[in-house]
């Protein structure tokens, strides 16, 4: 198997005196959905966190395309090709979708490559191009989720960080929104990174799963054995009669 | 009515002036939620750098008025750019992830650092400008109106056009304000946040350095504590607008201005310090987030 495209090793971060993650073993390859499961306060978000350098690990490495990324500031990692829709969206709300939009494509210089970017987000997400000259906090909780990950986008990233997409949103949107994610990593190649609370949903979509408990990795595998797995689905899929 | 006029013009020269101040608190304020207490002393170190620019280079001679006076307010700017920046990178850089009290003690004190040194540089007396400028006064609408009155208008609103230009419509422009609003979201677009921070610790001290030489060439004399009576007469305006936002300042700068010329004339020359702070009471009970700001609230 070739090198993954992002890994991990012993990923340790500390908030403050705590320490939030004990040592973390990530490997995601080209092409991949991988889901990170747990409950909350597991340390998902602060992996991706991480992953992005908005934190700084106390431990460990971070390696991205076979290239070590722990001295490259987060602004820098968004040129490798790490982009992340944040948890709580993080849209700049007093700015027009059209800017969110533009933003995204903040480190690209190819004018034609921006504009097809922008046209294949708008028909992912085709609200986005109808509200362009809205300001992006008087969208609805969903379509601010699609313009953080239409923003992400823009980046033209390799690999797609989202945290808890599915986050406040009616199930019927949730279904499109991961309908969306599909063809995202289909036609675009782009390899995805989600962490979510919906385990059941994530599973769904992912072709891998890692289960984080505490600060660790309890578990992991293909997606399809995780879901039928007794313990996930215990803990996390709300019990096998319900499945 | 000739009164009522010469007071308009009158207020709106000194409110360009609070304005000129007033968007370098604004902008730093937007992007580190820090006041910059710094930022009346780096106007008074304008104004004391362009008399001494002016006193011994005498580019006005050399180059002729107009020109002479552009160079003069390009080295003037760019001096104070660079103070700015150092002060950043010595002043608040090391504290950025402190608690805020620390950044504020830090400004406070950096202000005290920078006053001083004036006294010490330039002696605690007030200084005079060399009287370079025509006296001149033009017929406007009816009534003699000060050329220089005039200029320092112009010159302000040019500078503010310039800066809402560029904030509104460059890629550099939007990525300051998107990390205002959020410093991680637009590190997470690719933005170096403290590149931001750099460039508004360019602009606002530049402008603010701009409006110290603009009052030394208008008033003709500058003194070492008045970057404390602008400073807090631009902050006022600043939070008159809404802290936080440009075009807030620029109108908060110019009501201030007008507030304390009407109020001086018509009501109590001794009086007008107590006009402009009463407005900033009134503004904070009234509407705290400012008269164009709603982002605070929500913020803190």
């Amino acid at each position: 198997m070739a090198a993954p495209l992002l890994e991990t090793r012993g990923l340790r971060v500390k908030y403050g005196n705590v320490e939030a993650l004990h040592g973390i073993d990530l490997a995601v390859h080209a092409g991949e959905i991988v889901t990170l499961l747990g409950a909350n306060g597991a340390g998902k978000s602060t992996t991706l966190r991480a992953i992005s350098g908005l934190l700084r690990p106390s431990g460990g490495e971070i390696y991205f395309d076979g290239r070590p990324a722990d001295g490259t500031p987060a602004h820098e990692r968004v040129r490798l090709g790490i982009a992340q829709a944040p948890e709580g969206r993080r849209i700049f709300g007093t700015l027009t979708v059209q800017e969110n939009l533009d933003l995204g494509a903040f480190t690209r210089t190819d004018r034609d490559g921006i504009a097809a970017s922008q046209a294949w987000i708008h028909r992912l997400f085709p609200v986005l191009e109808a509200r362009r000259a809205q300001l992006a906090g008087t969208l609805s909780g969903g379509e601010q989720q699609m313009l953080a990950i239409g923003r992400a986008l823009m980046a033209k990233p390799r690999v797609l960080l989202l945290d808890e997409p599915s986050l406040g949103l009616a199930p019927l949107l949730v279904k499109s929104i991961f309908r969306t994610l599909r063809t995202i990593n289909e036609e675009a190649g782009v390899t995805v990174v989600l962490v979510e609370q919906n385990a059941r949903a994530a599973l769904k979509l992912a072709h891998r799963a890692y289960v984080m408990e505490v600060g660790r990795i309890v578990l992991e595998g293909p997606a399809a054995e995780l879901a039928s797995d007794p313990k996930v689905q215990a803990a996390y899929l709300g019990g096998k009669a319900r499945g | 009515m000739e009164q009522f006029f010469q007071q308009l013009t009158n207020g709106l020269a000194v409110g360009s002036i609070y304005a000129l101040i007033a968007l370098g608190y604004t902008m730093v304020y937007g992007v580190l939620r820090l006041i910059n207490f710094a930022h009346g002393d780096l106007f008074s170190l304008g104004a004391y750098l362009g008399l001494t620019l002016l006193t011994s280079f005498a580019l006005q001679g050399r180059l002729g008025l107009a020109l002479g006076l552009l160079v003069l307010a390009v080295m003037v700017m760019g001096l104070i750019a660079v103070v700015g920046v150092v002060l950043e990178r010595a002043a608040y850089r090391p504290l950025r992830d402190s608690p805020r009290l620390s950044a504020v003690v830090s400004a406070l004190g950096a202000s005290i650092f920078l006053q001083n040194a004036l006294m010490l540089v330039y002696g605690a007396r007030y200084q005079v400008y060399p009287d370079i400028l025509p006296q001149a006064s033009i017929r406007l609408l009816g009534l003699d109106v000060p050329v220089m009155r005039i200029v320092v208008v112009l010159v302000a609103v040019v500078m503010m056009a310039g800066l809402y230009v560029f904030v509104q419509k460059t890629r550099t422009g939007t990525a300051m304000r998107a990390a205002a609003i959020d410093q991680d979201a637009a590190s997470l677009m690719g933005i170096d946040v403290n590149r931001v921070v750099r460039l508004v610790f360019v602009i606002g001290p530049a402008l603010g350095g701009g409006a110290g030489l603009l009052v030394g060439l208008y008033y003709g004399q500058v003194g070492f504590t008045m970057g404390w009576s602008y400073g807090m007469k631009a902050f006022t305006a600043a939070i008159l607008g809404g802290i936080g936002n440009i075009p807030g300042a620029m109108v908060g700068g110019l009501l201030l201005g007008l507030v304390e010329a009407f109020g001086a004339a018509y009501l109590s020359l001794a009086w007008k310090d107590a006009f402009a702070f009463g407005v900033l009471i009134l503004i904070l009970i009234v509407r705290p987030s400012g008269l164009l700001g709603e982002r605070v609230a929500e913020k803190i």
